[in-house]
């Protein structure tokens, strides 16, 4: 596996006008993808997760405004483009896959045609070249007689293969990166682990980058790579799938991992366990971190300072002020900020 | 009221019991189409008993949500019987049925009445049973909310100012007031996030304890339901095709597709990779379904006896299965 790197972002801001004030939406992101690796982005819905990726695609609404250090895909400064030049970016060198792909399909257009139009608007060949890759595409997706699904409709196909003809359509102009919102969400479980299969499968074939947004620590754990956890707008922790599950530096980790129920690994009948309280309103000015009113271990400082990162050296690193092993020798004091 | 009432401290009658339950819907596939039977429900039959919870488990369009709106009696089954503490659901008016069966839906951003504050969608239903005065249902609400954990704050709130998590205690404080015996949920946890569906499978514990309530939980999620079920039913294509025990099923899945469905959970386990379901494409047609066995054009253990015959039901005491391998 090739170890160039895809997409670097560095110090993404990302703020939204509303009555109420400016919500921070996206606060000082920063994350790397590199060539078939998968990172996944994973956070309860409010934490900005989504935001960030419509933020990398310069797909965000117009009442929100951007700020970064750096933004670069395959080295080439995405900060600088135009509105037209991000428009040919997009579907071309960064191909999107949505929760749902009967919204994301033209109910109106037959599946060839879409994804021809993809192939055809980015300049890469003329119709015949682009029937035979979208051919070979379907193939690869596990579709059979492609031939035929070509010429239907999206209402003709089961939710299962619409997101497979979603992939087949991001992979038509062999993109770089793929940023997968959500993708298996509206599935079936049994359909859940055959596209994710079929994704994972196709990425490292293709050597693409993919982000993979997504709110099941499930799928994470089986598909990641690499592992971000976002919180209230917040990076929480990064790092290997592996480290992070086994591992949780940040106590947000530790509640999220501690809430779902695992088969065999509990008694049935015992109580899950849970984080108390709620994601906290991201208006106006956000002093201290963000998880400090639902978190056991908090201490006074926790609502003085924004908490910095900790880097812990191989990509490894935590937003919280304690460390492990301190939180295990203070004292649980709850609800010492509330 | 008086009827179902006097039966239902008899311990040997099932809190639920359905006796080979169907539901046939009469379906146009085109505008000059004749109309054609599909059928949702097949021969269904489960019994839970009082305090017991019983899961149904399947992919989506296996029937689990017909068979979920039969229990609440918003859909008289096309044959068969529903019986609820050993009464015949058709035998009772449907105000009678609300007062034992109260369901908590999957989404509560569209369950709940916007225009209406939290009081008043909590105490509807006592009004509309015309159960005490202006006060008594005020203190009731209170007393319910409590019991959800909502804070007595949001008695005039409106459901878009609550959180997802409140909304569904709002939904289970409604569900629960008529003081029902058994509660439908249909996928109650699957809007809400990871860490407000722990928190409403704890409740919904905690008061199945306090108050000895019978749930049906319908789920997609076996996580979930291994949580919390004593009995699993897991159906495809209107059909039951494996039930027993939650412990005997999670720990020894028989039929094919339930062994599909538990390889298919993903545990948030970084060392293991994602598994490998052989279980093809999704639902067959269910207007022209399969013939013999429903699942074996998916099935990794099909023989030519499957596609020719229909498995017939083994019954043993608390398990049942329909399925060659085991005839």
């Amino acid at each position: 596996m090739s170890q160039e790197i895809v997409l670097e972002v560095k110090d993404l801001s990302v703020d939204i006008n509303v009555p109420a004030g400016t919500l921070h939406a996206v606060s000082n992101l920063s994350l790397h993808v590199k060539k078939g690796e998968t990172l996944c982005i994973v956070g309860e819905s409010g934490c900005g997760k989504s935001i960030a990726s419509l933020a990398i695609m310069n797909l965000l609404p117009r009442r929100a405004s951007l700020t970064a250090k750096t933004l670069a895909l395959e080295g080439r400064d995405l900060l600088s483009l135009s509105e037209a030049e991000f428009s040919n970016l997009r579907g071309d060198r960064i191909g999107m896959i949505f929760q749902d792909p009967m919204t994301s399909l033209n109910p109106v257009f037959r599946i060839g045609n879409q994804l021809e139009e993809v192939y055809m608007e980015h300049g890469k060949g003329n119709r015949k070249e682009a029937r035979e890759r979208a051919e070979y595409l379907l193939e690869k997706v596990g579709i059979v007689a492609p031939k035929e699904r070509l010429s239907q409709y999206p209402h003709q196909l089961s939710g299962g293969l619409r997101q497979r003809m979603m992939i087949a359509m991001t992979l038509m102009c062999d993109p770089a990166l793929i940023i997968a919102d959500e993708p298996t969400t509206a599935l079936d479980v049994t359909m859940q682990a055959q596209t994710l299969n079929l994704l994972r499968s196709l990425q490292k074939e293709f050597n693409t980058g993919l982000i993979l947004i997504t709110h099941d620590l499930g799928v994470v754990a089986r598909m990641a790579d690499r592992v971000m956890v976002m919180y209230a707008g917040y990076a929480v922790e990064i790092g290997t799938a592996v480290e992070v599950f086994d591992n949780p530096n940040h106590p947000y980790t530790r509640g999220l991992i501690d809430c779902i129920p695992v088969p065999g690994r509990r008694k049935p009948g015992s109580k899950l366990g849970s984080i108390r309280g709620i994601v906290p309103a991201l208006v106006g000015d956000i002093k201290g971190c963000t998880f400090r009113n639902r978190c056991d271990f908090s201490i006074t400082q926790c609502a003085d300072e924004i908490v910095a990162l900790k880097e812990l050296g191989k990509g490894r690193a935590f937003r919280c002020i304690l460390t492990p092993e301190e939180r295990k020798t203070t004292l649980q004091n709850p609800g010492i900020t509330q | 009221m008086n009827q179902l009432n006097s039966q239902s401290n008899n311990g040997n009658i099932p809190a639920l019991e359905c006796r080979n339950v169907s539901q046939t819907f009469m379906i146009k596939s085109g505008i000059f189409a004749e109309k054609q039977p599909l059928k949702a429900v097949e021969g269904v039959n489960l019994s839970v008993n009082r305090g017991e919870v019983i899961a149904i488990v399947g992919e989506s369009g296996c029937g689990k949500t017909t068979l979920a709106k039969m229990l609440l009696g918003l859909l008289p089954p096309t044959t068969g019987e529903i019986l609820l503490d050993g009464i015949p659901i058709n035998s009772v008016s449907i105000l009678d049925i609300a007062r034992k069966v109260q369901p908590v839906f999957q989404d509560p951003y569209s369950s709940l009445n916007p225009r209406k504050t939290i009081k008043s969608i909590i105490s509807l239903p006592l009004k509309v049973h015309n159960i005490g005065t202006e006060i008594e249902q005020k203190n009731r609400v209170e007393e319910y909310m409590r019991l959800v954990g909502l804070p007595n704050r949001l008695i005039h709130s409106y459901p878009n100012q609550l959180s997802g998590g409140q909304r569904q205690r709002v939904a289970i404080a409604r569900a629960l007031i008529m003081e029902p015996k058994i509660i439908v949920c249909d996928e109650p946890t699957s809007a809400l996030d990871v860490s407000v569906q722990a928190h409403i499978l704890n409740l919904l514990q905690d008061l199945r304890k306090k108050l000895n309530l019978t749930y049906a939980f319908i789920s997609h999620d076996l996580a979930v339901v291994e949580h919390l079920a004593d009995w699993v039913a897991v159906m495809y294509l209107g059909r039951l095709i494996e039930f027993g025990k939650a412990t005997d099923v999670f720990r020894d899945p028989k039929h094919p597709y339930t062994q599909a469905l538990l390889e298919s959970v993903l545990t948030p386990d970084a060392s293991l990779g994602l598994p490998e379901i052989t279980l093809g494409r999704g639902l067959p047609n269910p207007l022209s379904p399969p013939s013999g066995c429903y699942f074996h054009p998916r099935c990794p253990k099909s023989s030519t006896e499957c596609s020719e015959k229909s498995p017939l039901l083994k019954k043993e005491k608390n398990y049942s299965i329909e399925c060659h391998l085991y005839n």
